[in-house]
Order: structure tokens, then sequence, then C-alpha cells
């Protein structure tokens, strides 16, 4: 408590230094939530929007399915097993069939990725019941980020070219029922959706898909032969470490705030033990052993960061709420970063977050502050008491 | 303690390292304090009479020797028993006074008690004590900064008394007063030692204070060259 008492009146009495370090150390505690509530914004945000258009549960694969090779699509269809036949019928399953294509709009060449998808799901939020497997022409729905790059609009033709199972290309043209905005970039760039029948039909596919979306993961353990359950551990991996990359490399800013306070609060302690042996000499002279006295300067060291806290509160507190309320817009380039961003982004600040970065900062200030003090425990008291430079 | 004294002092030497040699502040001191003495060891400067007062006040240890300082013999005596009987039977008064420049008046003159964990009332009362013997109760709430050289010397004394220590060990506490400021506060103290008994061993080679004295331990060269009372 007198450790406390004491710290506060030296800092207080201290006056514009102690302000000094203590707004940068409370610039630190806003921004290292801030950033850190962005991308934990970010990856929520991401995560929702990224089940609610694309993954939804989870997926079945086809064994030969590999996302990240588009050679193994020529292979990777299958006939879909009973039981997902059977919750597809029910609509907790949606089956998609994958294939290459190539589109021409506007005389342009684009590759696209060329996905049929049972027209009455509802497990995703891609707007399927546009799409009429019934009628002559093929209907297709594609994204705004499509849309603009092959500068297509509701109700154009589309020139569309396939291969079918025996690798025989065709060709026709596909009318735009309809165009769907989101913030899942996986399902719009590049993207063209059409009946899970017309594809299909056109080749010579059916009753295949490559992969199910369903609207609830198996129990552990259960699998189907020649498909394969993938969950969110493995189809977030990507996106968490996406996200982690740019945490560390957003941290750096922050790290050198945080190095700065702690520079000024060190320098500040090393001037402090200097300027105040007397002082120093004075509390073992009443009683108080070395270790006390040491205690006494870290309790002070440390304080800045518990004022900081407070400065901190005082005016992050309702920029972050300000912030977390009507969200940062994000520049248009965002989508180029290959996941899922909304146009705002909403950080979110946990109270995990809060509590570990005033932990951390403390902490990391203790140390700091200990550091110098250490050296009054090899102070000789009686040179310490007449002022003497050790 | 050994027949009612409260420091004894034998065979004591205390010598420091210098350059690459050793240089010798005290020599074969044998002395021995009895309680409610009003004693001053004197004698030029460089003579050892800070060395022997920060080696009664268990600041230092002897490097030859042995001290009994009430009770506690220096052989036995490690940084936590050395601060625990400085903290609950001596008292200090400096030359330079070394008050705490961020307290007040009255919170400097408390510290000692908050050392000793005294409830807030127990403080209360012994802290305005303090300040009445010492006649700066109209000071309570000054800063250091705002005290004269002896009104500040004066706040050290209450710190030194407001436990009510057994001994006060004062190293020149005149050095920086004017001659009225320091038969002001030699009286004080004079004052403390007859009513409260509280013995006090001062460093000093100011007459002012030697005039004062009843007990004058002459050092010179870190040696005791005379040991004499004086009858008041």
């Amino acid at each position: 408590m007198i450790a406390f008492k004491l710290a506060y009146k030296n800092l207080m009495g201290a006056g514009l230094r102690t302000l000094l370090i203590v707004f940068v150390l409370s610039l630190a505690y806003v921004l290292i939530i801030y950033m850190n509530g962005l991308y934990q914004g970010w990856d929520r945000q991401a995560r929702i929007e990224t089940i609610a258009w694309e993954v939804a549960q989870g997926q079945y694969w086809q064994d030969l399915y590999d996302p990240y090779d588009a050679m193994t699509l020529t292979d990777a269809h299958a006939t879909l097993p009973a039981s997902l036949e059977e919750s597809a019928a029910k609509g907790k399953a949606a089956p998609i069939l994958v294939t290459q294509a190539t589109i021409y709009p506007e005389g342009r060449m684009m590759g696209v990725m060329l996905k049929g998808i049972d027209t009455r799901q509802k497990i995703l939020s891609l707007p399927t019941d546009i799409l009429d497997p019934e009628a002559d022409e093929i209907t297709a729905i594609v994204g705004t980020r499509l849309a603009k790059s092959a500068g297509l609009e509701t109700g154009d033709y589309l020139l569309i070219r396939w291969r079918d199972v025996h690798g025989t290309f065709d060709a026709t043209e596909v009318k735009i029922a309809g165009m769907f905005k989101t913030a899942v970039p996986a399902v719009d760039q590049g993207q063209v959706w059409i009946s899970l029948t017309k594809l299909q039909q056109i080749t010579g596919m059916p009753g295949q898909a490559t992969l199910v979306v369903v609207d609830s993961a198996p129990e552990e353990g259960a699998s189907l032969s020649g498909w394969e359950f993938k969950g969110h551990d493995f189809l977030f991996k990507e996106l968490e470490e996406m996200i982690r990359t740019k945490t560390v490399g957003g941290s750096i800013f922050y790290i050198i705030i945080l190095a700065l306070a702690l520079l000024a609060v060190f320098d500040t302690q090393v001037l402090s033990i200097f300027r105040r042996q007397r002082e120093i000499g004075t509390y073992i002279a009443m009683g108080m052993t070395r270790k006390q006295v040491v205690g006494i300067f870290t309790v002070e060291g440390g304080m800045h960061a518990i004022l900081a806290v407070v400065l901190g509160a005082a005016y992050g507190f309702p920029l972050l709420l300000w912030t977390q309320k009507s969200g940062i817009k994000m520049p248009e380039g965002t989508d180029d970063f290959g996941m899922a961003a909304a146009e705002h982004m909403y950080p979110y600040y946990s109270v995990a977050l809060i509590i570990g970065t005033i932990i951390l900062v403390m902490i990391a200030t203790t140390i700091v502050s200990y550091m110098p003090s250490r050296k009054i425990s090899k102070m000789n008291p009686n040179d310490a008491i007449r002022g003497k430079i050790q | 303690m050994r027949n009612g004294n409260i420091i004894t002092i034998e065979k004591l030497s205390k010598s420091f390292p210098i350059g690459g040699g050793e240089f010798t502040a005290l020599s074969g001191i044998y002395l021995t304090f009895e309680k409610g003495e009003f004693s001053g060891i004197v004698g030029p400067s460089g003579s050892g009479k800070t060395t022997l007062l920060n080696i009664l006040g268990s600041l230092d240890t002897p490097s030859e020797g042995q001290t009994n300082v009430l009770g506690r013999a220096s052989t036995q005596m490690n940084p936590k028993v050395a601060a625990k009987l400085r903290k609950q039977h001596i008292g200090f008064i400096f030359q330079t006074y070394n008050l705490l420049p961020v307290y007040t008046v009255y919170e400097n003159v408390e510290f000692p008690l908050l050392l000793l964990k005294k409830t807030a009332a127990e403080r209360k009362k012994a802290v305005l004590e303090a300040l009445e013997w010492v006649g700066l109760t109209d000071k309570i709430k000054s800063k250091p900064s705002q005290l004269s050289g002896g009104e500040s010397q004066r706040v050290a004394i209450a710190r030194a008394m407001v436990k009510k220590p057994d001994l006060v060990l004062a190293d020149e506490p005149t050095a920086n007063l004017d001659a009225e400021n320091s038969h002001h506060i030699l009286r004080t103290m004079e004052k403390l030692n007859q009513e409260l008994q509280t013995t006090f061993v001062f460093a000093t080679h100011d007459e002012k204070v030697i005039g004062y004295l009843r007990r004058i331990i002459r050092l010179e060269d870190g040696k005791v060259v005379s040991d004499e009372n004086i009858k008041k």
C-alpha cells in the first residue's frame, strides 16, 4: 500500500513527463486492442459469411477433388452415395458439380469454374431459386465481382464452352438470370452457377457431383466410401493462416509504439534512481530492506501502465465503441486479398482481448521498471543517504 | 544488552578498500552507551565518526570486532534483521534532512509508522504529538520545498522521534543551520531526551552541538582519544 501511495505521489510530482509516458502507453493499449479487434472482427465476419455462402457446416469432397489442382476436376466427380442423396432430397445437403469452362464476354476469353447446384437448396445463401432447371435455355447466376470484370448485366446472354465427360468440347449461350452480392470471393470471382441437373445433362454426368455441402456435420467417425468429409477445422485453415499473417504484419505498428513507451519508462526509471539516491538511502535508514525499495521503484514504473489504462479507457472506450458500431469502410481492393471481406469491417473487441492486452502491457512495463531498479540492491546505503552518485 | 548498556562496542575496526590498498576508518574501538545518554562522537572530518554512527545504525558492518545494539549482535545481523532493528528501535537525523520531497510534513512524519503498520488513528495521534514537540503543527500540509532549513530539520526530528525509538543517531544535524535554528533544534532534542529517555548519539564537530552534550567521545584517525562525561 505504501509503495502504491508513494508511487502515485511521485508520478504526479513528475507532471508532464508522467503524462507523456502514460499517453504513449495508453496509445499502445488502444492500438493493440483496435488492431487485434479489427482482425478478430474480420475473422469472425469472414467465418460467418463463408459459412453462409460457401461451406455451410462442412463439405463432402469426392476423393479426387483438390480445389488447388484444376487438373483433378476432370475425374473428381461421382454418383452420390445413398445417404447423401437422401439428405439432399430432404434439403439437408446441397450437391455441387464442378467443371472447368470458358466464357466469352464481349469477345474476350475468360476461364471460369462452372458449378451446378441444386436449385432448391436453402443451405447456402446463393439465390439458386432464380435458376430454372426446367427451362429450355440455360440460366445462370453470377456474383457482382465476375459481373463487373466480365461486363455482365442481368438478362445478358453469355457464350460458354465446356468439355463433357468424354472430353468433347461443347458450347452454348446462357442467360444471366440474376446476380448476387457477397463478401465471399470464392463463390463469386470466376464462378458461374447453373442448375445441377442442367450441368449434369450437358456434361453427361447424371446424378454425379464433385462436392456436397451439408447443414450439419456428421458424427465423428462416420465416413462414406469415395467421399471425405471436410469440417470447419480444415476448411478455415487457410483463412486462419491468412488472418494470422495479417495480424503479425499489423502488430509491427503497435509493437513500435509499445517499445517507445517502454523505453520511456526504462529511461525514467534510470533517471529516477540516479536522482533519488538520497531518498533510497532514507528508506533503508527508516527500516526498509533493499528488496522493499526495489519494489517501490518497480511499482512506481509499473504504475504508468495502471494510469495508462485509465487514460486509455477515457478516450479509447468511446473511440473503439464507435468503430465497433459504425464499422470501418474497407477499400475496394480488399477483394484482392482473396478472403471474405465485407464493405464494412466491424471490429470485435472481446473481453479476453482487452484483459489480455492490459496484462501484456502491465507485465512488460513492470519488467522494464524492475530492470533498472535492481541497481538499488547493490547500493551502499551510506553513500545513498549522502546522495553520492553510485 | 549487557550491564544495562544499550550499545556495546568491542575491538571494532572498519576498513574500506581504496585503489589497490585499504583505508582504515576505525581501529580498536571499545565503547558502551547507556539508556538515556545524550552523547556525541566528536572529531574532525575523516576521523571516522560517521562510519561509527552507520555501524551503530546497522547501515554498515564492522570489518573486525563486534557491536551489540539493543540486544542484536553485529555478528548475527543479516539485512532483514538489521532493517527490522532500524524500523522498530532506531531513528535517524541527517545533515541534509532527507525528507521525502513528494510528501507533506504530516506524511513525512507518518512514514515510519506506516512501516510499523500502525492503525490510522494511532498514526494520527503520534504524528500530531511529534509535530507538537517540534512546534510545527501549523505546517502539516506543507511540502519540504516550502520549509526553511530549520523547519526541515525539525520535521526530520519529528520523523525520527514519532515511533518513540530507543536510540536516535544524528549525523551533523546542525551543519546546514544558522545559530538560532541550531540552538532551537538542539533544545528540542535535549527536551525529548529528558522527557522520553531516548538515547541520542551525535556525530559532530559543531561547537554548538558539543555545548549541549553530556558525554563527549573524541575520535582522531579512527581511534578514541578521549571519552568524558560533562556535568550539567
